[in-house]
């Protein structure tokens, strides 16, 4: 066991678990953060994404050892002060899910494009969410939601 | 209190002070489709609507929400009857009940055509019951009343009352056998975009998947099986997965070895620290090279014959020009994003369980024998679903963790591996096909003749079900052709494999209509005519169908010419009650195919819930292309040889199509949408490489062969 310090949403959480325990198992079954999800096991598919100190991380093959002292934000995090994210918004504008298993995601991969991307080319999402899977398809919505949420200031 | 009763309506009503209006509806009616399923009279999915003292209208949906929309257009519906207020309106998953709700099963498209008309009766029959309770409080005629945005207006002076005001009083008015339903053009809701009622939750992670659900004291269970179909633990030593920190106990089940634990991961790790030893069974030495080889040697059997009409050897010897071609498709998985989950707890009085399925009443069965407890102390919960497209309709994941909580005396969490989802799915079966087709002089289709072998999934479920060889659902798609043509044969050589097999979205329609309309395609290049054309000269039987084939025709610019390097196809299809015809437009670069744009057109009787539609109809083609592209599960020493989504890439928001969806409403009647998208996907890409290259695909997936 290993005692490790992390910031989750903003709140410090001191962690004692095995050290190689993936940080998607620490943050659904030990912190009960369950908007984070497991697709794969493998990082391909994106569902576990979260953001660790504001990159794009896939949760599910990151051992939480490597988390000390870090910050992450997942899904949970987004909303600040009550009000949602940008990205959420147009989200929820565009009615982007279908099953919604994925999506949680998918908006933690949009939220850091837009970070670093204030108004995201088609290629510029290509490139940030061809890692994210869905399967039900959601990919046009999401795309639109994108766009959406550049232009309402989404780079929060 | 129950105050009406008859054969064809069986209405109840709840009332009294505090409790509102509370209506619940029984309706036979037609409802099959469903895998295995004869057609068969059963009840038609019941409405529960309730609307309390505050003015909440609360409707229990009984079916599951997989993303293809119960949660919104059930209320839609009723809302639109009951001219409520639609941020009045609550949805309630219903718990699993062998006959409250009448078939609680989510497939074949069913849910709107099965429920459309209770749910109006619902709305309806509550709104002429919130009105006559206006009017008794007014003592005013109820004619002088109506109902409008939840609540009911005298119209002389203007006067109104909540609904939630009128509740309990409507709760004890004599509940009105026939009230009008609204005429279609004065809808307000039905026919309209309307969001999604779960949409915030499932974008703010807040959404409970059958995943996320956590019990007092529940252990997480992690269950390895015999990797080999049929195979099973011969022995095995638990020594070092009960060294694992946070490994609680192992237990073993009739079909594996499950280990219980404090943590997922901990479980995992557990599982993956047992020593077995497998029995592995008389499949070991399967794969896909001889089952291949088994449907070519089936393949000079006589078929058993579906649909006949004419004299199909003659016609195909005396017409000007004749085509032969054999079609094959491989085995292919569901692998829903959510993995295959459920959460039991097993007592010594009760069984509780939560999880994603898309049977929740068979899960309740099974529960019950496997406790031996009687049904009433079985309680199934309903979580949401993360994907569904028929893997649900199964409930193996429920028996095993039933199994483990019994055995284990304790609440666990049985959580697949996207491993154990990908090797142990029940597969969209692999099949061969044989067509031989003959085109007369003046290029008019004359003659037809499709033999399918293929394994029947009726028949794996019961075996022996099948006495004559025919299992007529393995010719859905390829019978009831919309085509009219003089002299056709559809027949069937069923070939069994130990490869377990399930109905995956459009089940056998997602490879029949391919290669159907794949094979229209040779003919009417054969006959040098225009595809569109070929197919709308034998159409006239079909007008629904005729009439979106022209529509996506006309909306695709089907006879303006494309840029060099792209091609365009087109295929139909008439299936769950719809009809849907799709133009694909695709370029072919360096042998990687790209799909640019899809063109959809449909006729589903009303568009219920076009938001809905739209999206069914987006993800129906996300997910026939990502297996006509690149969708394949080979065999291998008995076994599933892709496990991940590595080896089973699944198509990326890079390559995505443009899609169109054109609405078609006839008014006439109600067909399903969920599926119906499927089928003309595949071949429509497939005859637009064709357009493009010349190269015409016989076999799935594409990758294989471009």
């Amino acid at each position: 066991m290993a005692s490790i310090s992390l910031s989750v949403n903003g709140k410090k959480e001191t962690i004692d678990v095995q050290p190689d325990t993936p940080l998607l198992w620490v943050l659904r079954d030990t912190l009960g953060l369950t908007g984070t999800k497991y697709g794969c096991g493998i990082g391909a598919c994106g569902a576990c994404n979260v953001h660790m100190d504001g990159e794009v991380t896939r949760s599910c093959a990151t051992p939480v050892l490597s988390c000390d002292g870090k910050s992450i934000v997942t899904i949970e995090g987004l909303e600040q002060n009550g009000h949602l994210h940008p990205v959420q918004e147009a989200w929820i504008k565009e009615d982007v899910p279908q099953c919604g298993y994925c999506q949680p995601g998918m908006i933690m991969s949009a939220t850091a494009l837009l970070k670093k991307r204030r108004h995201p080319t088609d290629a510029d999402i290509n490139d940030a969410l061809s890692g994210n899977l869905c399967r039900c398809g959601t990919y046009n919505r999401v795309r639109k939601a994108i766009h959406l949420a550049a232009k309402n200031g989404g780079a929060q | 209190m129950i105050s009406s009763v008859n054969r064809r309506n069986f209405l109840k009503v709840a009332g009294g002070a505090g409790a509102g209006l509370v209506l619940s509806f029984y309706l036979p009616s037609k409802n099959h489709e469903f895998l295995g399923e004869s057609p068969n009279e059963s009840f038609a999915p019941n409405v529960w609507l309730r609307i309390d003292p505050s003015g909440t209208v609360t409707i229990t949906v009984a079916k599951s929400e997989m993303g293809q929309g119960p949660h919104t257009y059930f209320p839609m519906i009723v809302a639109e009857e009951l001219e409520a207020d639609w941020k009045s309106i609550k949805v309630e998953q219903a718990d699993a009940h062998p006959d409250k709700y009448g078939s609680q099963g989510t497939g074949g498209s069913t849910g709107v055509r099965t429920s459309w008309e209770n749910l109006r009766k619902a709305g309806a029959t509550a709104r002429e019951m919130l009105i006559a309770a206006a009017a008794t409080r007014w003592n005013v005629d109820r004619l002088s009343c109506y109902a409008e945005n939840g609540s009911v207006i005298h119209k002389p002076t203007k006067r109104s009352f909540t609904y939630g005001q009128l509740a309990d009083d409507a709760g004890k008015v004599p509940v009105p056998q026939n009230p009008p339903v609204k005429d279609p053009k004065d809808f307000k809701i039905v026919g309209t975009w309307v969001p999604q009622l779960p949409t915030a939750d499932r974008s703010t992670g807040k959404a409970k998947f059958g995943i996320d659900t956590k019990v007092p004291g529940m252990l997480y269970a992690s269950l390895v099986r015999c990797p080999v179909f049929g195979g099973n633990v011969a022995s095995f030593d638990a020594t070092k997965a009960k060294a694992v920190p946070g490994v609680r106990t192992i237990v073993q089940i009739d079909n594996g070895v499950a280990v219980l634990a404090d943590s997922t991961w901990a479980a995992m790790q557990g599982r993956d620290a047992l020593d077995i030893k497998w029995d592995n069974g008389p499949n070991a030495s399967l794969d896909s090279d001889k089952i291949r080889k088994m449907f070519e040697e089936y393949s000079s059997k006589e078929g058993v014959v579906g649909e006949s009409e004419g004299e199909i050897a003659k016609a195909l010897t005396a017409g000007a020009k004749s085509v032969e071609a054999v079609y094959e498709l491989p085995y292919i998985s569901h692998s829903p994003m959510e993995p295959m989950n459920c959460v039991a707890d097993v007592k010594s009085g009760s069984c509780e369980i939560w999880v994603p399925s898309q049977t929740p009443q068979s899960a309740q069965d099974v529960a019950a024998q496997i406790t031996g407890l009687p049904k009433e102390k079985v309680t199934v919960h309903v979580t949401m679903l993360g994907g569904g497209f028929g893997r649900r309709l199964d409930n193996d994941y429920v028996e095993e963790a039933v199994k483990i909580s019994k055995a284990a005396s304790v609440p666990v969490q049985l959580l697949w591996t996207r491993e154990d989802d990908m090797m142990h799915d029940f597969y969209r079966p692999a099949s061969r096909h044989h067509l031989s087709g003959a085109v007369d002089g003046s290029g008019k289709l004359v003659a037809w003749n499709h033999k399918m072998i293929g394994p029947s999934i009726g028949e794996q479920r019961s075996p022996g079900r099948f006495k004559d060889g025919m299992d007529r659902s393995a010719l859905n798609g390829a019978t009831e052709m919309p085509y009219s043509i003089p002299n056709y044969a559809v027949s069937y050589v069923m070939a069994n494999t130990a490869v377990p097999i399930g109905a995956w979205r459009s089940v056998y329609r997602s490879q029949n209509i391919f290669v159907v309309e794949s094979f229209i395609d040779e003919l009417a290049h054969a006959a040098r005519k225009d595809p569109l054309e070929f197919r709308l000269q034998m159409l006239d039987k079909s007008p629904r169908l005729k009439k979106v084939v022209e529509t996506v025709a006309e909306k695709a610019g089907w006879k303006k010419p494309l840029p060099k390097g792209l091609g365009r196809g087109i295929a139909c299809a008439s299936c769950f009650g719809s009809h849907v015809a799709e133009v694909a437009e695709v370029s072919v670069e360096k042998g990687k195919v790209r799909v640019h744009r899809m063109v959809v057109a449909v006729d589903c009787g009303i568009a219920v819930a076009p938001n809905t539609l739209e999206a069914q109809i987006e993800g129906a083609i996300v997910l026939a292309l990502t297996a006509a592209l690149k969708g394949e599960i080979t065999i291998e020493n008995g076994r599933a040889k892709q496990s991940n989504f590595d080896a089973y890439p699944l198509m990326t928001i890079d390559e995505m199509p443009k899609v169109e969806v054109h609405i078609v409403n006839s008014y006439e009647a109600l067909g399903g949408i969920g599926e119906p998208g499927v089928p003309p996907a595949a071949p429509a890409v497939c005859n637009a490489i064709f357009s493009a290259t010349g190269k015409r695909i016989r076999r799935l997936p594409i990758v294989k062969l471009v």
